[in-house]
């Protein structure tokens, strides 16, 4: 087990920059997520920590040792493949065995961790078969288990579940984070489902574009978005923003929103009275209210879930989505009146996107 | 319904029958060639049948078999030569970052888009330089320029239809760049190649013109037999040797039809 550090990471596809300096540290034992659009640099950035990829500036070491010149074979990480890339020429006992073979370990060495890999992700009945004779979720088991066998510093998962259907995902995702927990080995998973970030990650790296917006624990990201794009990014539904310009005056701090309207804020004395700004609020950190208490609009689209209540709200200011956990049960066209809860709204600078 | 004749599948069955009449008929008179022991004009068949000139070419000091001999042995150099050429070249083509990729792939084509004959009178003048003329190695590497295009394009496709990610996995793994090579490449490019040694190996056996033109008189391979015996009006033995020279060719391409699969096909020219 080891540490990753990410110091001042540049790639560049020719002339083309895509990763503008990335400081990442990741501690031993961490299963960190990096998090982000397709095309935002998180794969490059998983790769070049395997070595399939050039490091154009900056360093990555692993366990105290600089890696950059380092082939892939030395590195000491077990990545995990989106395709899997299992061969289809060996059984899966072999497909799991094949780094242990390469180092020319003994044979009753090899069958152990073979063994023991395969009891761990319940595969001990199909070692002798090949792997188009598995399906998707077992194949997924097997590209793990052969990582597992290979017992490396470090794990690295790239999108590991975006091939398999949204029940087998939800089961994956749980038997990774267990497995985890049980070897304790340093993990580096990219995704773009914010959802897989959230629920696995000890901290989360939020890229975009070739840049790192927010690193922090799922909670933290949630809770402190520092700006526009990581506050829309974490959570589901996603947040509400809703462009309005910031009243400090009176001893109240309000926002005037496009439509016309005023949410009062309970935060007092920050920022400047006319500074353009974004309101942001969170589906689930709005409940009804009545007269001049929130925002007014009028119910577009209702989606009852079960355990929650999903409605969509026209409104002067926008398109506004709210999620009660209580039933409700509007007619389309019925005027409503979302209030925020004033402790959870975010006030974004409408330029810069940062939070206030 | 009962007698309304439906005739619908007449000019179906006039055109596979036209069909197989153009496959099968040289195929017939090959055949009845090859066992006739007497046919004169104007008789429409042969006047006596027997195994006859079967026992003149297969007899033990006959040299239809010492040309058939020497016909292997040139096509299993062939493919060894092609092999060393295409499997560098292919595993480069398909990887590598090359410029003027589409050049090079063009440039093994070059031989087969000339008129072959132009190409080995050339090539036969240029062999006499160096005392090729007349050797095996001079009609190996006749074959070889012939077979490259198969065997380049094809090795190419295999190379290029194997996933690089299992390469990749292999080297995370902790394999060398070789033993990548050598564990994981080759043995999923493994049927392509194969594909690509056989149509070589049968090129090479069917091949008269480099061969007549670089190995004659010394290098007798069984189509030049097979000349020689038409051209002296011998039918009989000539088409004895034609139809052995089928058999390889029909068989291999049984073979061939197993081991190329879509994958590698998909990738052709790519």
């Amino acid at each position: 087990m080891a540490a990753v550090v990410i110091r001042d990471v540049e790639k560049a596809f020719g002339s083309t920059k895509v990763i503008h300096g990335i400081n990442v540290d990741i501690a031993d034992g961490e299963f960190v997520v990096l998090v982000g659009p397709s095309g935002c640099g998180k794969s490059t950035l998983l790769r070049m920590v395997a070595g399939l990829e050039e490091i154009s500036g900056g360093t990555i070491s692993i366990g105290n040792r600089v890696v950059n010149h380092l082939p892939p074979k030395d590195r000491d990480v077990a990545m995990v493949f989106q395709n899997y890339a299992l061969y289809p020429h060996m059984t899966v006992y072999d497909n799991m065995a094949f780094s242990m073979k390469l180092r020319k370990a003994d044979d009753k060495l090899i069958d152990e961790r073979v063994q023991k890999a395969a009891g761990i992700l319940n595969l001990r009945e199909y070692l002798k078969r090949f792997p188009r004779q598995l399906s998707g979720g077992q194949r997924q088991r097997v590209a793990m288990g052969r990582a597992i066998v290979r017992d490396p510093q470090v794990f690295l998962f790239d999108e590991p579940l975006s091939n398999l259907d949204a029940k087998l995902r939800v089961q994956m995702r749980t038997e990774i984070k267990a497995l985890h927990q049980r070897l304790k080995t340093t993990t580096v998973y990219v995704t773009h489902d914010q959802v897989e970030a959230m629920t696995m990650a000890d901290r989360i790296v939020v890229m975009h574009d070739g840049i790192v917006e927010q690193i922090g624990t799922p909670l933290e990201l949630y809770d402190h978005p520092v700006n526009t794009f990581v506050a829309g990014f974490i959570g589901s539904p996603a947040m509400n923003f809703i462009n309005g310009t910031l009243r400090n005056g009176g001893g109240s701090l309000r926002v005037e929103t496009a439509g016309g309207q005023a949410v009062r804020l309970q935060a007092a004395g920050k920022g400047v009275d006319g500074q353009p700004i974004i309101l942001g609020v969170r589906p689930e950190h709005l409940s009804l209210g009545a007269g001049n208490e929130g925002i007014a609009g009028q119910v577009n689209v209702i989606e009852p879930t079960g355990a929650e209540t999903q409605i969509f709200v026209d409104t002067p200011a926008g398109s506004v989505t709210a999620v009660f956990t209580e039933r409700h049960d509007f007619a389309p066209g019925t005027p409503i009146v979302l209030k925020p809860q004033a402790n959870s709204i975010h006030l974004f600078d409408a330029q810069t996107g940062q939070h206030l | 319904m009962i007698g309304a004749l439906n005739l619908g599948w007449l000019p179906r069955a006039i055109i596979l029958g036209l069909l197989a009449f153009a496959i099968f008929g040289p195929l017939a008179n090959l055949a009845l060639w090859a066992f006739a022991e007497a046919w004169f004009f104007p008789n429409k068949l042969p006047s006596q049948w027997g195994f006859r000139f079967w026992e003149v070419v297969f007899r033990p000091t006959g040299r239809a078999m010492e040309a058939l001999s020497v016909s292997i042995w040139i096509a299993l150099l062939t493919v060894a030569v092609s092999l060393a050429v295409s499997i560098p070249a292919g595993l480069a083509l398909a990887r590598g970052r090359l410029p003027w990729r589409a050049l090079i792939m063009l440039a093994f084509l070059l031989p087969q888009a000339f008129p072959s004959l132009p190409v080995y009178i050339n090539v036969a003048r240029i062999f006499y330089q160096f005392g090729l003329n007349g050797t095996v190695a001079g009609v190996v590497l006749v074959h070889t320029l012939h077979g490259l295009v198969f065997a380049v394009w094809i090795t190419t496709a295999a190379f290029a239809s194997v996933d690089k990610e299992l390469e990749q996995a292999a080297r995370n793994l902790g394999a060398s760049g070789l033993r990548t090579f050598f564990t994981v490449t080759l043995p999923l490019a493994a049927p392509g190649i194969v594909a690509s040694a056989i149509f070589v190996f049968l090129e090479s056996l069917d091949e008269f013109t480099g061969s007549y033109f670089v190995g004659a008189p010394e290098i007798q391979t069984l189509p030049l037999t097979m000349f020689l015996a038409s051209m002296g009006g011998n039918y009989q033995i000539s088409s004895i040797t034609a139809l052995i020279l089928l058999v390889p060719s029909i068989g291999f391409m049984l073979i061939v039809e197993r081991f190329l699969k879509a994958d590698v096909m998909a990738k052709m020219g790519n």
